[in-house]
């Protein structure tokens, strides 16, 4: 079984602050991580390939440094990667996005996509579904637990916002994970030593077999007009008085409300 | 459309290369040259004296005939034969969108009612393409991508929305993929831009900390998913007429199958989007423990229990819970914030609730900044003596 896993190198957005007087995003100094839920793609990946055999191969796309990303999966025992990154590809959108990745993995070949969720630094959860597309591949979102794999079909729960669904695809196939799916490994002692000594080659525009009106800035047909910070509005009327009298006119509010 | 250069034209004079703001033009042999970094901003057309700068069309496309697409269509999704809460929310923003663009506002359902189909008309919708089918009772990705395919390209809205639910995220993006067109996730606000008729796509990056404007000027339909319970709806209307086109379904293949759902709304799941009265927690709580204070309050407004990114990290309550740009977005007509500092994250997930309330120690916290009513203090002095009134007065 041949099993391609995505991830993407992400600020850790948790540590995002706003320079309040320019708005605008500090990035200096904000570490960079694997894309959380792709960390869960890896481990089901690896578990895969644990019951079945096979081949697991991870990419990205992005600037050299998301390299680091690559090596960290390789830590964690994965057998090869590759780093899709040429500067044709910047300022891609989540459709050209997609588009480049698809024509990566129709190269390296496949019988098993798997990608996280969703990018902790853009939040679309598109690109994994709109990659399925490209492929001409049926794809399932949000899976929880894989129940069975054969070699030509999975059957998998999905979890949705009111339950869940058991859901069965013909493979090749197309899965987004979420966390409950599993736990991810830690890297070995071996996979570190493996991650430092690997190659890592690089696909360029002209390896993939993608058409140049569809890759990049010009390939995307959604362009960012600007950015702000977000404006909140509050009546920020604070409450006087001591403790006691402040809770009266709390619960006169909550009265005025009819909310007892 | 890209920039090429007419050789033949060319002197070489090299006022080009010094014009262009992303220094992608180079003079190679005494002829300027356009590198990859061209961001098609034309600023060389009109600089270039002797009209050698020319902007061309792609080959093997033509050009997209964007006045050909007229209306807005929302995807009125709906779970166990019931439309979804999101899809009235997207007939309210999808009614003013129609309104400003003086078009038609449609709604596509799928699915075998027919009772929900004439709802939406009453809930705003100009007409509806009811796909009436029982095998589309429940979600799949293959045949609804399909089936909304052939919809956008048969009838050709000009807006397409949709829920930023389970179902929309899923399946939405693969049919953005097949019509080449672009779709901007999670949408907290949608504009139309009156000179261009261009659709202002507003949503939160990083986490929420920041908030982008995205267009999608030269392709159609423009697509977007929107979270619940940002819109607003429209006034349910009984009298509302409109019209319903159903229709059939043929020759749909499907490489996928659902076996059954898991309806888990009892148990795990915590109806956080529905409730009237939030009390939430975050890291001023200190500890677990607090969050049974803040049930005991939660009880008595007849409400339920958040908590912040922060109190979940710290594993003082499940995931589920979890008001933010990563948890869900709610709108109750009463949220109380209860150590909760107010990071951006958090504050994009809560602050579209009708009355906000805060009560922190610190002064200076964000989230008095969305707050209606602020108390700076204690929370474990404010909140058992609160509850202890709140309890007097029910006797």
């Amino acid at each position: 079984m041949k099993i391609v896993i995505c991830i993407k190198q992400v600020p850790d957005t948790s540590e995002i602050k706003i320079d309040p007087v320019t708005n605008t995003l500090i990035r200096e100094g904000v570490p960079s991580i694997i894309n959380p839920y792709d960390l869960h793609a890896i481990e089901a990946g690896l578990q895969i390939k644990e019951t079945k055999g096979g081949k697991v191969t991870v990419i990205t796309m992005g600037p050299p440094q998301a390299e680091e990303a690559l090596r960290e999966a390789i830590s964690m025992g994965v057998d090869e990667a590759y780093l899709i990154s040429d500067r044709a590809f910047a300022g891609s959108d989540t459709w050209a996005t997609s588009y480049t990745l698809s024509k990566a993995i129709n190269k390296l070949g496949y019988d098993i996509v798997i990608c996280g969720k969703q990018a902790i630094d853009g939040d679309t959860a598109q690109v994994g579904p709109e990659i399925a597309e490209f492929l001409d591949i049926p794809h399932i979102s949000y899976v929880k637990k894989i129940e069975e794999i054969e070699d030509s079909f999975i059957r998998v729960q999905r979890l949705m916002d009111d339950g869940y669904d058991v859901v069965e695809s013909t493979i090749p196939v197309l899965l987004t994970v979420v966390k409950e799916l599993n736990i991810p490994r830690l890297p070995s002692l071996r996979g570190k030593m493996a991650a430092k000594k690997a190659s890592i080659p690089r696909l360029t525009k002209d390896d993939l077999d993608v058409k140049e009106e569809n890759i990049g800035l010009k390939g995307s047909p959604t362009k960012v007009k600007n950015i702000f910070a977000p404006q909140f509005k509050g009546e920020r009327k604070i409450l006087q008085g001591d403790l006691e009298e402040q809770v009266n006119e709390l619960i006169q509010i909550l009265k005025d409300l009819k909310c007892q | 459309m890209p920039i090429i250069i007419k050789i033949e034209k060319c002197t070489g004079c090299g006022q080009c290369t010094d014009s262009c703001p992303y220094s992608a033009i180079e003079i190679k042999k005494e002829k300027a040259f356009i590198t990859e970094f061209c961001n098609d901003c034309r600023l060389c057309l009109s600089i270039c004296p002797e009209g050698a700068i020319a902007e061309v069309a792609y080959r093997n496309e033509p050009p997209l005939l964007k006045d050909e697409y007229r209306g807005v269509l929302i995807f009125a999704e709906q779970r166990r034969g019931q439309v979804a809460s999101v899809s009235l929310e997207l007939l309210g923003v999808g009614r003013k969108l129609a309104n400003d663009l003086g078009v038609e506002l449609s709604a596509a359902l799928f699915g075998s009612s027919e009772k929900e189909a004439k709802e939406l008309i009453k809930w705003g919708a100009d007409r509806v393409y009811h796909v009436n089918d029982p095998s589309l009772d429940s979600f799949n990705d293959e045949p609804y991508s399909q089936i909304l395919y052939e919809l956008i390209t048969r009838y050709k809205p000009e807006i397409v929305l949709a829920g930023a639910t389970a179902i929309g995220r899923s399946f939405i993006p693969r049919v953005a993929g097949r019509l080449k067109t672009g779709l901007t996730a999670d949408c907290t606000s949608l504009e139309i831009d009156k000179e261009t008729r261009n659709l202002l796509q507003i949503r939160p990056a990083f986490g929420g900390n920041i908030m982008a404007t995205i267009v999608c000027p030269e392709h159609r339909p423009q697509m977007a998913t929107v979270r619940p319970r940002v819109m607003k709806r429209n006034i349910y209307d009984p009298k509302r007429e409109g019209e319903i086109i159903t229709i059939p379904i043929q020759n749909i293949k499907s490489r996928t199958r659902v076996l059954f759902s898991i309806n888990d709304s009892s148990e795990s799941f915590v109806n956080l989007q529905d409730a009237e009265v939030i009390v939430s927690g975050g890291r001023g709580l200190g500890n677990p423990e607090g969050f049974n204070m803040l049930r005991q309050l939660a009880q008595l407004l007849g409400g339920t229990v958040g908590a912040s990114r922060a109190a979940v990290d710290e594993g003082w309550i499940p995931y589920r819970h979890q008001v933010g740009q990563t948890g869900k977005t709610v709108c109750p007509k009463i949220y109380i914030a209860c150590g909760i500092s107010g990071a951006v994250q958090h504050l994009v997930g809560m602050q579209s609730s009708d009355i906000i309330i805060a009560i922190n120690k610190n002064p200076e916290a964000p989230i008095f900044n969305v707050s209606t009513y602020g108390i700076v203090g204690d929370l474990y002095e404010v909140i058992p003596l609160l509850i202890k009134k709140l309890k007097e007065a029910k006797q």
